[in-house]
């Protein structure tokens, strides 16, 4: 079976991914994208493309899964519910053969229950409808990264900044810096996943295993606490608040 | 009601099964007392002729015929109902009050039944008899008996009795029965009527309670215990879609009237950017309404109970309060924790820890502030076989009258109307308390409020 164009809409027509080299350059990822509400679909693919990503959409599960093991793709971004094929089957399907494509889950079933059934069929995130088109963006980045591990670190740096895993220890212009552990965890996470973006649900979920949205803004207020003992008295910012999205850990280029 | 309706009924096949058994406790009865009346009175009569047969005998034995003869001839005149005949061979009657050797045979207990023709004062009278005879010696007939018409009247007395007691017993027994399953079919139809009524939509109605406490009164009870419930979650939802109705309109209303204002008039490019993160941060927070809506609703689902685990809460409590801490300290308060270490409890984590949050996050909101001595204690114990949480502020508190009313879903009082929130934050913590079976009170700090889950172990 061959991909078949589900969206007329012209943002949205296929792109098959033929050039890889196109596919290596920084920062670009190949996300496919199986959903069957065509606006969704439509706003999504037209939001990653715009965010400079290459984006293939398969309309249902079979489609998608033929999509899938015939492309070479970096993240996929799999609706729950889908025609011919639910999506938990789809990455089933995908993991018998041994494609180990990092899968974000969409969906409107947002107990704890259905995400760790997503998860445990081996989706590596879960997010629910609906949801802000930055979160979508911010989780399939750091899903890109994660598919080319590094090698295990014990440090990690960014810029003068450096955490060290083993001693627990933060320098920074090789000065001693003290983190209550919650801060330490922050920070480590920060890290991981410097130069992206991190939303403040990805920061609730992965630093505090929270699944839901506190009333108020909490994060931002440990994210400033944290950013007065790692910026402040020193030279160059770090950690930038990326506007309507979340924070980014970064050193200047 | 059709009489095949009411023989189908489990109360009447029940009553003919008990009919039956009382029927046969009936007929033993009444056959034993029969056996001691009409049966004793028989063996008397048997065991009288047996003696005088034994006496005549004796009498023969000594004076031989003549004897036998006399002495007959002389009870013979005796009133009572004895009945004797003696024969010669040739079968002339010797002595006697009968007219002739009863044509019945001998049964096979040794006794004739026979009828014969007795002289009264008022003529002859047919009458049953019994008797006994014996061959004398030399041919010889001596037939002794009794008279046994009054007897045999007593006994058909006794029988047509009895006979008429087995009926009667059936018969009332029969419309016993079957007034008694009219009565239950009468009560179970009025539970299936007023069920149907209530299929077809009108909640309010209720099944009729007798009033004497029995099973079909304790059944009527419970459907209406569960009617009532039924009728209060209908009027939950009514009322939770009239508030979300209420709640989200006017913030979309808003955020429509936006947008088409701006659309009127061209507009900087800075100015539509501007309006549409305004939007943006509108549509999030109806986005978190509605999220919060979705809370309630999920802790109150079946399938939160299903994912229940065992749950430290002592961690919880404190993770809570240390996510929380930042906020609080930026509030000018002071967030203060007592939670012993290890307690547990079987709970759903993700519902309890949104629940604590929201209440550290409503006495952040809340709590006295901008002053000195803004204090916030969160504190868990084990009492009495019970996880008591509670959270407490000493900010102005919320009056008696209302502790109940904002439990309820987006109730905010008038004096928190310009603080932010959705004014679900106490109705998720009400919800987790029914989910672990616990409660919620609000009770006054002095000063301040003081809000306590109180969930069994």
């Amino acid at each position: 079976m061959t991909a078949q164009p589900l969206l007329t809409h012209d943002v949205c027509e296929l792109e098959p991914v033929t050039d890889k080299r196109e596919g290596e350059e920084r920062g670009k990822v190949r996300i496919l994208v199986i959903e069957d509400d065509i606006e969704a679909a439509t706003y999504v693919v037209k939001g990653l493309r715009e965010s400079g990503h290459i984006v293939d959409h398969a309309g249902d599960g079979e489609e998608g899964v033929t999509l899938a093991l015939s492309g070479t793709y970096d993240v996929m971004v799999v609706d729950r519910m889908l025609p011919k094929r639910d999506g938990l089957s789809v990455v089933e399907a995908l993991r018998e053969n041994a494609d180990a494509t990092p899968v974000l889950f969409l969906s409107a079933l947002g107990e704890v229950d259905d995400r760790v059934k997503g998860l445990r069929a081996g989706g590596d995130d879960y997010l629910t409808k609906p949801f802000a088109f930055a979160e979508l963006l911010a989780r399939i980045e750091v899903l890109a990264r994660r598919a080319n591990p590094d090698s295990v670190q014990t440090k990690l740096s960014v810029g003068d900044l450096e955490l060290d895993l083993l001693t627990r220890k933060v320098q920074r212009a090789g000065q001693d810096i003290d983190l209550q552990p919650r801060e330490f965890r922050l920070l480590e996470y920060l890290m991981k996943h410097s130069g992206q973006v991190v939303t403040r649900t990805m920061l609730l979920e992965n630093v505090w295993e929270y699944h839901f949205d506190p009333q108020t803004n909490v994060i931002d207020v440990h994210i400033s606490r944290l950013r007065s003992k790692i910026d402040k008295n020193f030279g160059e910012p770090l950690l930038h608040t990326i506007r309507g999205a979340g924070y980014s850990l970064r050193a200047a280029d | 009601m059709l009489l095949t309706n009411l023989l189908k009924t489990s109360t009447f096949r029940l009553a003919v099964i008990y009919l039956a058994l009382f029927v046969t406790s009936v007929i033993a009865l009444l056959g034993y007392i029969y056996w001691n009346t009409a049966g004793f009175l028989a063996r008397q009569t048997d065991q009288a002729v047996e003696a005088e047969i034994q006496g005549l005998a004796e009498q023969y034995a000594q004076g031989g015929l003549p004897l036998l003869v006399h002495t007959v001839i002389q009870r013979s005149r005796d009133p009572r109902q004895s009945l004797y005949l003696v024969l010669d061979p040739r079968g002339n009657m010797l002595a006697g009050n009968l007219d002739s050797k009863p044509a019945a045979l001998q049964g096979p207990d040794g006794y004739v039944e026979f009828n014969y023709q007795r002289r009264t004062m008022e003529g002859v009278e047919r009458h049953a008899a019994r008797a006994r005879y014996i061959e004398l010696p030399e041919g010889f007939f001596l037939l002794v008996g009794r008279d046994v018409e009054e007897r045999r009247n007593i006994e058909s007395l006794i029988t047509a009795s009895l006979i008429w007691a087995v009926a009667l017993t059936l018969g009332l027994g029969l419309i016993g029965g079957l007034i008694m399953s009219r009565n239950m079919l009468a009560r179970l139809d009025d539970i299936n009527r007023t069920s149907r009524e209530i299929m077809r939509g009108d909640l309010a109605r209720r099944i009729p309670v007798s009033g004497t406490g029995d099973e079909l009164d304790q059944l009527a009870g419970n459907l209406n215990n569960m009617l009532e419930q039924i009728e209060a979650l209908m009027m939950g939802m009514r009322e939770v879609t009239d508030n979300v109705a209420h709640d989200l309109r006017s913030p979309l209303n808003r955020l429509r009237n936006r947008l088409e204002v701006t659309l009127m008039k061209p507009a900087s490019e800075a100015d539509y950017k501007d309006v549409l993160e305004k939007t943006i941060s509108e549509a999030d927070h109806l986005l978190a309404t509605f999220n919060a809506l979705l809370s309630i609703a999920r802790a109150e689902a079946r399938s939160s109970r299903e994912a229940m685990v065992d749950v430290d809460i002592s961690a919880l409590v404190l993770d809570a309060v240390e996510l929380y801490e930042p906020v609080a300290e930026e509030a000018e308060l002071t967030l203060k924790a007592d939670v012993p270490e290890g307690l547990k409890l079987f709970a759903n984590r993700e519902i309890l820890s949104q629940a604590i949050a929201n209440l550290i996050d409503n006495a952040i909101k809340h709590g006295r502030k901008g002053e000195e001595g803004g204090e916030i204690t969160v504190k868990a114990a084990l009492a009495h076989g019970r996880v008591v949480l509670s959270v407490s502020d000493n900010g102005p508190g919320i009056p008696e009258a209302d502790r109940a009313r904002v439990l309820e879903r987006f109730v905010r009082l008038e004096a928190s109307r310009n603080t932010p929130g959705s004014g679900l934050g106490l109705s998720l913590a009400a919800a987790a308390a029914r989910l672990h079976n616990g409660r919620i009170t609000l009770s006054d700090a002095e000063p301040g409020l003081c809000v306590t889950l109180s969930l069994p172990v």
